[in-house]
């Protein structure tokens, strides 16, 4: 038996995510007498691999081949099905991004096995398999009950947490039968920016909505979000108006993001808003209209202008750093 | 070349949402239905390819599991410029049970593009579009934003982390769809409102099929305390509570 986890890996790179899955895991490999299985697929190290043993992983099945370039949801979905079969895996563990997304749903048709999406905690019981997850945009929780011998869950990012726990981990080339036919996504570029902090890992994060005015006035925001190390957001007609890129909108139609801090800065907390941005933490509100919603949703809020509240908050935050 | 648009019946996005029968059953009463926002755009884009590519593309079909109140909504689709629309007569129990039912009708209607929404805003599954592209053994394009006949080739882009690719596919193919597919949803004309009436809905039985999971009952979340409020003139008591008390910063 085992709970096996995807772990996705950037560059070679195993991230915070990773080893949010699997603590995650290893939560639930506790509670069912049951052992972590890490599966890795491509060119990753040694050394990294066995990074996930800090975190429970036992065993590390890494996939190398060569005719995989990049993210094919048929061959991916045929790998993990192997590796379920080879670790008789009974949970089933991916990260709710977008690879997670891509393959959980093609993976559970294959195994005949449930897939909750989106879970943000571990199950509250396995006999039968329960667990909550939110429902309706974030306005509702609802409890699943899965109804197959084997389950798939896609973690919620920055919800679980790490947990760190030493543990002696092998790491196992793993050959899985591949058929050339299985391969059908052709990629044909690739366009990326790097050095950015992700919106999705950030641990802070800055959002401006419309009442930051026009772009010419996001230098405060950028500031502010690299003094405290965090990423940068926006609300929806922000970046619909082309003031920011369109992977800063957050909320219920752009990105669900669970921060440790979310600022919002002139966002007035439209329900589709919040649908995104509700599991953070902590939420602090600037907003110059005392009856904004968005002080219903937030820990701490300013009534005052953005334009006048950032500068000062950025003078605070440097003199908090020199202190 | 025939596009089909899986669309899913969901409450407007403001719902105040409340349950009832103790908790384990959403409250209609007084709801308003639209179609799911990520199905609205996929619509509109496939509209756009339509007019943009004359003739290459015959038909644009909607698709939805769903009882009889889900016509409207399917009206709807119709008004906004679709041309038929089947509707797959079933209580959508769960993702499997309506991947199930919309395999077998596309199946039969031997459609080249499928598109499905990234997530649908009731229950939030991310999972029917990919569901539905393994029954049917179809490559699937998840996170789509972008999607376009360029002579005669399929041009999609999918979003990663930190950007964006660029990829080439083979038809049939499902891509499920999300923000950037297109801009702003298309609003329906008074002729599309006037045409939709007569344009064919048809409606299949459901085939066997048993869900995987069972929503057994829903909560609100709990309430927040009250937000702390910080005198404007006094900037410097947020960012020392931020990190004395919150410990974020
Ligand atoms: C189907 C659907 C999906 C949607 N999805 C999303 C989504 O995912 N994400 C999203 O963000 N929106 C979404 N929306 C839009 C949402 O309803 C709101 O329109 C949007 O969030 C408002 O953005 P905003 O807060 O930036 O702007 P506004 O609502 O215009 O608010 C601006 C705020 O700034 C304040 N303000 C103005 N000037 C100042 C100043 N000088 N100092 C301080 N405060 C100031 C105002 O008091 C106001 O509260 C969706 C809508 C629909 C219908």
């Amino acid at each position: 038996m085992s709970v096996l986890v995807y772990t996705e890996n950037w560059d070679g790179k195993f991230k915070k995510l990773s080893f949010e899955l699997i603590s995650y895991a290893n939560e639930i490999a506790k509670k069912l007498n049951s052992t972590v299985v890490a599966l890795s697929i491509g060119n990753v190290a040694e050394d990294e691999l066995k990074l996930l043993g800090n975190y429970g992983a036992t065993k590390v099945l890494s996939v190398v081949h060569d005719k995989i370039k990049g993210l094919d949801n048929q061959v991916f979905t045929s790998i993990i099905a192997q590796a379920v079969e080879k670790e008789k895996s009974t949970v089933v563990v991916f990260a709710h991004n977008n690879t997670g997304k891509a393959i959980a749903p093609r993976l559970s048709v294959r195994l005949k096995a449930g897939l909750v999406a989106g879970v943000t905690a571990v199950p509250a019981s396995f006999k039968p398999f329960t667990v909550v997850k939110k429902v309706f945009t974030s306005k509702a929780l609802s409890t699943v009950v899965v109804n197959t011998p084997v389950q798939i869950v896609t973690l919620l990012q920055n919800t679980y947490g790490i947990i760190e726990t030493a543990t002696p981990v092998v790491v196992e080339a793993f050959h899985p039968q591949i058929q050339d036919a299985e391969f059908t996504t052709d990629i044909k570029e690739v366009s990326k920016v790097t050095g950015k902090i992700l919106l999705t890992d950030a641990e802070i994060v800055v959002s401006g909505g419309r009442g930051m005015k026009g772009p010419e006035n996001w230098g405060v925001i950028e500031e502010l979000a690299s003094l405290l190390g965090a990423a940068t957001a926006c609300s929806r007609p922000v970046s619909d108006e082309g003031w920011r890129p369109h992977d800063e909108h957050t909320g219920q139609t752009g990105k669900v993001i669970a921060p440790n801090l979310y600022i919002a800065a002139g966002i007035s907390g439209a329900i589709q808003h919040l649908g995104g941005v509700s599991g953070s933490k902590c939420i602090v509100a600037i907003n110059k209209d005392p009856d904004a919603p968005i002080f219903e949703a937030a820990d701490y809020g300013i009534v005052g202008d953005v334009l006048k509240v950032l500068p000062e908050m950025i003078a605070a935050v440097k003199e908090l750093k020199n202190s | 070349m025939k596009i089909c648009i899986c669309i899913s019946n969901v409450p407007d996005t403001t719902t105040k949402i409340k349950f009832v029968n103790n908790n384990t059953a959403f409250d209609n009463a007084g709801v308003q239905w639209i179609i799911n926002p990520w199905d609205e755009l996929a619509l509109t884009r496939a509209l756009d390819l339509k007019d943009a590519n004359a003739g290459a593309i015959e038909k644009i079909t909607v698709v939805n599991v769903g009882l009889a109140d889900a016509d409207p909504t399917i009206r709807k689709a119709l008004a906004i410029g679709a041309d038929n629309a089947i509707r797959i007569n079933a209580e959508p129990k769960d993702a499997y049970f309506i991947a199930t039912q919309l395999a077998e009708v596309i199946k039969k209607e031997a459609f080249d593009i499928i598109l499905c929404g990234i997530e649908s805003c009731d229950y939030n599954g991310s999972t029917v579009g990919g569901m539905l592209a393994e029954m049917l053994a179809y490559p699937s394009v998840s996170s789509a934003s972008f999607l376009d006949i360029q002579n005669g080739q399929i041009i999609v882009k999918r979003e990663i982390d930190g950007g964006q690719e660029l990829l080439g596919t083979k038809l049939p193919f499902i891509a499920i769809v999300q923000k950037g597919i297109a801009k702003e949803p298309r609003i329906p004309s008074m002729r599309g409102i006037m045409t939709a009436k007569t344009k064919p809905l048809q409606v299949v039985e459901a085939v066997a099929g048993e869900p995987f999971l069972s929503y057994n009952s829903f909560e609100l979340p709990k309430s927040k305390a009250a937000c702390k409020k910080i005198d404007p003139e006094n900037v410097k008591e947020l960012v020392n509570l931020l990190h004395n008390e919150a410990k974020v910063i």
